[in-house]
């Protein structure tokens, strides 16, 4: 039997895009924080500078498929259905960025997720995602 | 504005260059018009989202999606200085993308205003009438001179 901690960190290892940015996660009990440090390749606008709304985004989805992978270890990894991303602040580029979700519903079939994401202040988050994820391996 | 000129075609291209995270994904610009644009990101083996089947990430298709959003905001926006932000950007998966195979986005700003600009998107695999992932933006404009 494999352990929560043990279960997250083989979906951390198999993920390729999950390493491609850089995407880390720790676990305190069954409480998963996901962790994205800064990197130069990750900045969407230069000026300000800020992270690209395509990452937070990705980085929202990663954070909903690893809690999936800790709380239902189905032997796939789940398929995203559809995700409603909310812009709240620019996520800044030089910070590390956290994100914890909420899984609000698991069915047999469908999972309903909420995560949010914060930098140096958890009470003020820059970035939320609400969506829905297939669990089973059956064909669409 | 019945054509995109010529200088701004120029920035267009130039948009996937200078931007960090599109140049790290490897993102190649493929067309732009007026309120449209069209942007596209090849497969490459450390962006596949699933090793089972070699398929290209989500969080690709989000950014592609988002960049191409951008760009179409861009066009839509006119020659006066700009800069924009998204507030919200909703996708739906309609169907994993075929494996080893990258993505094409094209995106259409259908309204703006003095201060929001709306934003549907699509994009496919291999087929523009098999898509894989739709979107839905709203962007907040921010115009300096205003």
């Amino acid at each position: 039997m494999t352990t929560a901690a043990e279960q997250l960190e083989s979906f951390l290892k198999r993920v390729p895009y999950i390493r491609f940015i850089g995407m880390q996660a720790e676990l305190a009990g069954d409480e998963m924080t996901a962790i994205l440090p800064p990197k130069p390749e990750l900045i969407g606008n230069t000026f300000i500078p800020a992270l690209h709304g395509g990452v937070i985004g990705a980085f929202l989805e990663m954070t909903a498929l690893a809690q999936l992978s800790v709380a239902e270890p189905t032997r796939r990894i789940p398929k995203t259905i559809d995700v409603t991303i909310e812009y709240l602040r620019p996520g800044r580029g030089g910070l590390i960025s956290y994100a914890r979700a909420d899984l609000r519903k698991v069915g047999r079939r469908i999972a309903n997720v909420h995560v949010e994401a914060w930098q140096d202040d958890r009470d003020k988050p820059f970035a939320a995602l609400r969506g829905h994820f297939l669990l089973s391996n059956d064909h669409r | 504005m019945s054509e995109v000129p010529e200088v701004f075609r120029q920035i267009a291209e130039r948009m996937v260059e200078v931007t960090p995270q599109a140049a790290a994904l490897g993102m190649r610009f493929v067309s732009v018009a007026p309120a449209r644009g069209s942007l596209s990101v090849p497969w490459r083996e450390d962006l596949v989202g699933d090793p089972d089947t070699q398929v290209i990430a989500g969080g690709v298709v989000t950014t592609l999606l988002d960049h191409t959003c951008g760009l179409a905001m861009a066009a839509a926006a006119g020659t006066e200085p700009f800069s924009t932000a998204t507030l919200d950007l909703r996708i739906d998966y309609m169907r994993p993308a075929a494996a080893r195979t990258g993505i094409t986005c094209e995106a259409h700003c259908y309204k703006i205003t003095r201060s929001i600009g709306f934003v549907r998107a699509e994009a496919w695999d291999v087929d523009r009438a098999d898509l894989v992932a739709t979107a839905q933006a709203a962007f907040i404009l921010n115009r300096p001179n205003a």
